[in-house]
Order: structure tokens, then sequence, then C-alpha cells
């Protein structure tokens, strides 16, 4: 049984009485120990599907249909205590932006600490030295002095740090990270990102790495949704989707890294930019900027199929995959 | 924190030579101290002797020099109605103020929290609809309508409560006679207080509950809710911290409001306080009680604004780094 | 805005009129779903349109004294007994008749409070783009003197400085110009307001791509803040003069309670009420409740309206 299963999860905004939908049915998996990236552009739907984990989606967003299975058991249908246990216990978040993630009136150990009263019967003196002990593992110097400072006493890159330990405090199973380098300064993000890889490893945490940084997936993760305009379009094996991307979309996001372009040359962008929700296109949402796209893609939401190494949802790879079974079949 | 403190009591000292500064310029321009001190019935060479022995041809500065010494010892001058010097004056009619404007703090502090917070949590619920409701009517009627519509209803119509005066007090030290000891003096404090707070107690509400909703919103409240923690907890120590720092420094600009409050709700209830003083003051040209008034709620209103500062410092981490530019 | 519709003229030929746009777009949705909003609109409506005929509607002029008999005086409204025909509103102490009176107070309370608001948001916003455009030594010295401003109540100051001026003119002269110094009092008293506001947007506006490429084309400060730095900043001093209004309406009505304000010869609702008070307690209620009533309606309806606004327009209103 794997660690998370999302089935058909649809989540839709509402405005003016009228809702659109921002997460179109998707589905994926988790394993125990398993490290995911999810990665798209921004308004793909990556940092919703983050938050409908722990159903902490703001408003005017809603979860309208499907389930999220954690450990077999659908936390959508839990009651708010049961959801409460979870969250920061066995399932833990890193935000992008800790400028604005910890409380600013609320010391570090403070925040700590309470983390570890909601979830633990322990004293504040225990609870406080398992936190100097998180503290001391994400390599934060003096721990001890840290907890009785303020978060405006400390630098962004030790802000991710003291946020990491926090989600490390009671062994989650799974940590959900939200672009967790994206708000830093480039000189640390790899430092960040290697510490939280390091912390999955060294712990068998499972992670759900949401990122547009496809550099950073191919370093940290070993699988990899793909998504584009609220749904999932491709998936697969890290390595499979860098190495033999099946998606037009895909193959895009990865001929636009500057590593696959000569210097001196013109980046290799995506024409056009993804559509706005409230005006979704007929058929395959990616067609209007699709350079294979024909009538068919106009018309009809492609299936996913298994190609290769990967499940894609694509009309032309399905052609693809059609000729090559009919040539076997020959 | 001493830096800071330092500074702060510079500002207030500077504030308070400005106050003085208007107060002694009006004491100059506002009436004749002679014709008050000995009629019109006096030749001119008298006049002009008597100025000279007041000091009235004296230089600017001399004079002001002289007003300031004699305003640090207490002594602002003598009342023209009352024939006594203006501090003490005002100090006889000071605690009458201060115990109103106590029990209009009381009201407004001790309700405008727990609404404020309720109606940011529940913002749907009926109790929070009504709330508002009635909060944008209250900020919508002046404190002296209020005041007069509540001696209508309750003192003409349903004679509940007396509509004016003090009542029975009990006389506690000095010029102190307080009105929280009898029964008499708790029915004709009331209708003031409620009075007095009409507007500020709405306004708080709307303020806090705008405040808490918006920290309601902000990121840390929604990571402490993904860390699991217990919504009691983000309501009153995440989220009602962070929302009464500004709501403190909106306190402090309003302790102005309140001293003008005092004057109209003294006036419709014929409270012996310094506010209707003032106005008696200013009706019978009583140049010393108007400036010695002057004075006396410009200090009040400059130590109350410093303290305010002071403590807004202490509850807030980020102030000593934000206002030292450190 | 200008540059893109001359490149686009096919946008200005499909575009509606400015009106109807805007009753479509978001605000005129919004209104429509709002019956408080519609409710409030027309009674604000009404009663300015009542205030502004009031030389019209007013079956007696309260300013004539030839038009006055003091033997009508303290007549209830027509629904309580003893009430004289003609008088539906009954008449107050010196005889008005309360329906007119009430008009044309109306109408000086509205125009009082309009006035100053109009002092107020020319104060402000001029000083807040100066302080904002030049920036530096300039600026901080004017930010500073808004919350020394600021933290003076605009009550407080207003009831020292007339109580000042009337000691010193006396009443006689004091009552002949008593609307000006109140326009001018409230109206100076809170330019802050405006002036932070409108410094926040210029900061903000001045960072962006297009003030530059303004600058670049060698327009001068002023018509870089009048055309394109001021129409951005128009729906938060919108939303602060709403709340103004209302302010100034309830400031004024204080101050002339007090006898600091407008003359009993020449009522506003305030000195109204004010003069019905001493009768209040002999049981002739109506001299104060009545236009007491109206005063909170015109307010209550102007905060309702300045409520909406704000939750329509959201700007980023300044907080200290």
């Amino acid at each position: 049984m794997s660690l998370l299963s999302v089935r058909d999860l649809t989540v839709k905004f509402s405005n003016r009485g009228q809702s659109v939908t921002a997460l179109n049915g998707i589905s994926f998996d988790i394993a125990r120990g398993e490290r995911v990236g999810v990665v798209g552009e921004s308004g793909a739907g990556k940092s919703i599907t983050g938050f409908a984990m722990m159903n902490l989606l703001s408003r005017p967003g809603y979860i309208d249909g499907g389930q999220v299975l954690f450990e077999g058991k659908d936390v959508l249908k839990m009651s708010a205590r049961e959801q409460r246990s979870l969250r920061g216990n066995r399932m833990a978040m890193i935000f992008q932006d800790p400028m604005v993630t910890l409380n600013p009136v609320l010391t570090i150990g403070q925040q700590m600490v309470e983390t570890l009263r909601a979830h633990r019967k322990l004293s504040h003196e225990e609870a406080r030295q398992i936190a100097t002990v998180k503290l001391k593992e994400v390599y934060i110097p003096s721990p001890e002095a840290r907890l009785d400072q303020y978060p405006h006493e400390l630098s962004g890159g030790m802000r991710q740090r003291i946020v990491i330990a926090m989600a490390l405090l009671l062994d989650p199973q799974l940590i959900i990270a939200d672009e967790p380098t994206t708000a830093l300064d480039v000189t640390i993000q790899a430092d960040i990102m290697e510490l939280l890889l390091e912390m999955c490893r060294s712990n068998m945490v499972g992670l759900m790495l949401i990122t547009h940084d496809l550099g950073v997936v191919s370093q940290v993760t070993e699988r990899t949704l793909v998504m584009y305009a609220g749904r999932i379009i491709e998936a697969g094996k890290t390595r499979s989707i860098i190495n033999d991307p099946q998606h037009p979309y895909t193959q895009g996001l990865i001929n636009a890294l500057p590593q696959q372009t000569p210097p001196g040359s013109r980046l290799k962008q995506i024409p056009g930019s993804m559509p706005s929700l409230n005006a979704m296109p007929s058929g395959c949402p990616f067609h209007p900027r699709c350079p294979l796209a024909n009538d068919l893609c106009r018309t009809t939401m492609p299936k996913v199929v298994q190609y290769a190494d990967v499940e894609v949802a694509c009309h032309e790879v399905q052609r693809l995959q059609s000729d090559l079974t009919s040539e076997a079949a020959q | 924190m001493f830096a800071y403190l330092v500074k702060r009591v510079f500002q207030a000292i500077a504030v308070m030579l400005v106050i003085s500064l208007i107060g002694f310029a009006i004491q100059g321009n506002l009436g004749d101290p002679l014709r008050e001190l000995v009629g019109q019935s006096v030749s001119e060479e008298v006049r002009q002797e008597l100025r000279d022995d007041l000091g009235l041809n004296d230089p600017f500065l001399v004079q002001y020099w002289r007003f300031l010494g004699n305003a640090l010892q207490g002594d602002l001058g003598t009342s023209y109605f009352f024939k006594e010097p203006a501090v003490d004056v005002i100090l006889k009619k000071l605690p009458a103020t201060l115990e109103l404007v106590f029990g209009a703090t009381l009201i407004i502090v001790g309700l405008s929290v727990p609404l404020g917070v309720y109606t940011a949590i529940k913002p749907n619920s009926w109790i929070s609809r009504a709330i508002m409701a009635i909060s944008i009517i209250g900020i919508s009627i002046p404190v002296f309508l209020t005041a007069i519509l509540m001696i209508y209803l309750f003192s003409v119509e349903l004679g509940w409560a007396p509509s004016f005066g003090r009542g029975e007090t009990v006389h506690v030290i000095g010029y102190w006679d307080t009105n929280f000891l009898t029964v008499d003096g708790w029915a004709h404090i009331i209708m003031p207080s409620i009075a007095l707070s009409s507007i500020m107690l709405p306004m708080f509400i709307r303020l806090i509950r705008a405040e808490m909703m918006e920290v309601l919103q902000s990121e840390y409240v929604r990571f402490a809710k993904a860390k699991g923690i217990a919504p009691w907890r983000i309501y009153f120590v995440h989220a009602l911290k962070n929302t009464l720092l500004p709501v403190i420094t909106v306190g402090g600009v309003q302790i102005g409001t309140m001293v003008a409050y005092t004057i109209l709700t003294e006036t419709v209830f014929s409270w012996p306080g310094m506010g209707s003083m003032f106005l008696e003051a200013v009706n019978r040209v009583d140049t010393p009680l108007i400036v010695a008034y002057l004075i006396v709620v410009g200090f009040i209103f400059v130590v109350t604004n410093t303290i305010v500062d002071l403590i807004y410092g202490l509850v807030n981490p980020t102030v000593k780094l934000a206002r030292l530019g450190a | 805005m200008t540059d893109q519709s001359a490149e686009n003229p096919v946008l200005i030929a499909r575009r509606p009129s400015r009106l109807k746009e805007i009753w479509q777009g978001n605000i005129g949705y919004s209104f429509r779903r709002n019956p408080v909003a519609i409710v409030s609109l027309a009674v604000f409506v009404i009663i300015t349109a009542l205030a502004l005929l009031a030389p019209v509607l007013a079956p007696f002029d309260p300013y004539d004294p030839a038009s006055i008999d003091i033997m009508n005086s303290e007549y209830p409204p027509a629904w309580v007994d003893g009430s004289l025909p003609g008088f539906w509103l009954g008449t107050d102490d010196q005889g008005r008749d309360l329906w007119s009176t009430i008009l044309y107070g109306t109408r000086l309370s509205l125009m009082i409070g309009l006035c100053a608001v109009v002092v107020q948001a020319f104060l402000g916003i001029s000083i807040g783009l100066i302080s904002g455009y030049v920036g530096g030594r300039t600026d901080s010295i004017l930010m500073r003197l808004a919350d020394i401003q600021l933290s003076f109540s605009t009550l407080m100051v207003a009831i020292i400085f007339l109580a000042l001026t009337q000691a010193l003119f006396g009443s006689e002269v004091f009552a002949q110009y008593a609307v000006f110094f109140l326009i001018a009092v409230i109206g100076v008293a809170e330019w802050p307001q405006y002036a932070r506001t409108v410094r926040a947007t210029v900061l903000a506006e001045k960072k962006k791509e297009y003030v530059d490429s303004v600058r670049v084309l060698g327009f001068g400060p002023g018509r870089i803040m009048v055309r394109h730095i001021l129409p951005n900043s128009l729906s938060p001093i919108f939303v602060i003069s709403t709340v103004q209004v209302a302010n100034a309406i309830i400031s004024e009505a204080s101050l002339s309670f007090l006898g600091l304000g407008m003359p009993p010869s020449q009522p506003s609702l305030g000195s109204l009420i004010s003069a019905g008070f001493d009768y209040i307690l002999s049981g002739s209620w109506w001299i104060t409740v009545i236009p007491g009533v109206v005063l909170v309606v015109l307010v209550l309806v102007i905060n309702l309206l300045g409520d909406w606004v704000r939750d329509v327009l959201n700007p980023k209103l300044y907080k200290g």
C-alpha cells in the first residue's frame, strides 16, 4: 500500500457565484520514503495540490471531489481533530517564503515547542530538548540560543533551516515542500535543497517537492509529475522524464533549460502562456501552444496512456503507440 | 530599550514645550490681566506702573522663561472667576473626569477585544452580523447625541437613571472623591461612561475585527495550521498578539479624541469635570484657567502617549530594530 | 491608458461607455447584489436632493425673522396630540417650522462636511504627492508633521481653536464667520489621512516602468503626477473621502452642539439638536430627536456606502 494515494482530486475556485476548476481530477501515488517532484509553470496547480493534501486550501478554493488517502484513510473525510493530529505530525509542510512563514511575535522556541506539545504529551523542558536536537541536525550553530530568538533576528536561509527542523520535529512520514528555495538567495538555494534531500534520505521520509525547477527535480526526486492547467499530463521515473520526455510540453520545458542550449544561442522558450482558469480551451489544454496539435487535440481531451517508461496524456503519443502496436501486429 | 526610552522622553519634552508656547501665546493675547486685577477706573500712569511691576513690558523671551519656570512649579496663574490658583481648580475637577474616562476605557477594552475577535473568527454567524450592524450604527451617532438620546430614554421616559451630576460620592484622598463606592455613584456614572465609549467601542470592534481577519489570512497562521496547532491557540496566541500591535498604536492616537469626547459628555450630563469647566472658562474668557487646562490636558496626553509607545515597544519584538534603525 | 488606445483605435470603438463599463464590471455587480448599498445610496440621494431643494420645498424661511412667530413655539409633530396644522414636524423653541429648519440645517451640515473634505483632500493630496515624489528630507519632515498632526485629535484641536477664536472675536463676529471657521478647522486638521495614502501610492507607482518611460519622454514632474500617478491613487482617495465626509459631519455637529459652531439663528443639524436639548427634560423631545434622527441616518448611509466602497475597491490604505 502506498503512503499517499490521491484519486480524482478536483479543486474549484468560486468567484461571483460561478466556479472555475483549478485541479481537474488528478490521481497519483507516493510510496513510503519516495521522493516525488511536482513540476510545471506557475498557475498549473502545483501549490494547490500541495495544500489540498492537508485539506488546507484557503478560500475561495474548495475541494469538489476525489480522495486523498494517507496510509489508507481519506484525509478529506476525517474529523477536524483527526486532520489536526495528522498535520505537522504524520504529514508536515514546508512553505515557500521563510520570511513570512514564522510568526513574528513568537520566539523560535515557542513555535517549535507548541508543535511538539500539540501532538505529544511532553513537558516544556522535554520539548525544548527535542527542538535543540532537531536544530542541531539541520546544522544550526548554537541551537540553544536560537530558541530564544525571534524570526526577524535571523537570516532567510537560517529561517528556512528552522522551518525544515520544525517539519522534522515529529518524524513525519511525508513532507510536502512548496518551492522551498524560491524565496532564498541563489547562493544558499543549493545548500537548503541538499539539506532537505539529506534529511529525507536519513530519516526515510517521503517527499513531495513542488517546484518549477527541473534541475532540482532531477537531483532530488525519484519520480516526477508534470502538471499543466490543473492536470497531470506526464508522470514517471524522473530519469525517464528528463532523458526521454514524451509529452510535447515536457519536451518544451526540458529544451528550455539553459543546459540544453549551446552557449551564445537563444533559450528555446515554449511560445505563448498557460491559459487562465476561466478561459480554458477545448480539448487538450496545451493545444494552442503545441507544435504537434491537430484537429483531434482541439476537440478531445487525451486519455492517460503508458508509453515507453512514462504515463502521458497526449493524442500524438497515443498515435505513435498505436502505430507501434499495429506494426508489431503485422 | 534604554535608548528608545530616552528618545521617547525627549520627544515628549519637545511636545510639552510647544504646548507651553501655545499656552503662553494665548495668555498674552486673550483678555487683559490688568482689567481683571484692578478694573477700568485706574489712570494710565498707574496701569503702566502695574504693567512694569507684573513684568508685562519685559521682552518676550524673558516673559516666556518666567512663565515656564512658574509652570514647572505648578503655578499657572489665578483663575479670574474662582479667584484661586488655576491648577487647583483643575485638580479638583480632574478626578471626576478621570473616573469617567476610566469607566469608558473599561467598557471599551473589556468588550472590544472579545467582540472583535469573535466577529473575525465567525464572520458569517448571525451574532457577528448583529454586532457589526450595531457597530456601524454606533459610529454613526455623535457622542453628544448618544448622551442626549440616553437621557431622553432612560431618564425622562423610563426614569431608570439620573440625568446629571455625580450623585453621592465617597471621599478617598486629597481632591479625589469616587463614584465607585456607592450605589448612587454607580447609577450616576454608568450612562456617561457608556455615552463616552459609544463611538470608540464600535470603532475598536471594527478595527480589531479587520486586523484579526487580515492576520488570519497570513502565511504564518496557515503554517501554524499545517503544524496541527489547535484553533484556540491559533486565535489567541498566534493571531491576537499580531492583531493588537496596530490596535495599540491606534489607541494612542485616540487619547486626544477621548479628551474631546469628555467635553461633550460632561456638557450633556452636567458632569462636574474639567471638560465642562473648560467650556465655562471659555464662555467667561477666564484666560488663566483656559491656559492651565490646555497645559494639564497636554501633559496628560503626552504622558499617556509615551506610555502607550513604550508598551508597544515592549510587546513588539521587532521594534528595537525598526525604530532605532540598527 | 492613453498610449494603448492610441495604438489600438479598434479598442476604443468597441469599448462601451465608461458608466456602462462600471455598471457591468465588478463594481456594478457587487452593487446590484448588495441591498444595503442600494438602499443607502437611495437614502443618501433623497436626503441630498431634499437638502438642495430646501428653498423650494420649505414652507417657511427659517432665516427670515418675519416668518417666525414666537407664539408658535414648541408645537409637537402632526402625529402627536396638540399639534398645529401646517407644521407637520412641529415647531422648535423659537416657533420655527421644524421641517423647514431641518431642510436648511441638513443643507448646511452637508455643505460644511463636503467643503471640509475638499479642503482636506486638496491639502493632503498635494502634500502627499510632493512628499512621495520629492522624497528625501522634505518627505521625512512632512511625514513627521503628519504624525504629530494625527496624534492630536481633530475634534480636540477644533474645540480649542474655535473656543479661542470665539473668545478673541466675541460671539457676534464669530457667528457671522462660523461656516468658514468650521470648514477651515475641520479641513486643515485631517490632511494627513490623504497625504500618507497618496504618498504610499506615489512610492509604489514611482518604481513602475511606465513612470520612468514617461520621464524619459521629457515630461515634467507636475504632469507625471497629475496625469499618471494621481489616477492610480483614486480608489484609496475615494474610500477615505466617504469616511471623512461622515466624520466631518459628525465633527461639525459636535462643535455646533458645544456652541462653537453654527449659531441658533443659522442652525445646522448640530445646533438644532443643541437648542432642543434644553427642552427635552420638559417633554418637547421632537426638537432634538427629529434632527438627531436625520443626522444619524445621513451619517449612517454614508458610512454604509463607505464600507461597501472599501470592500469593492479594496485599496491598500495606509495604516499607521
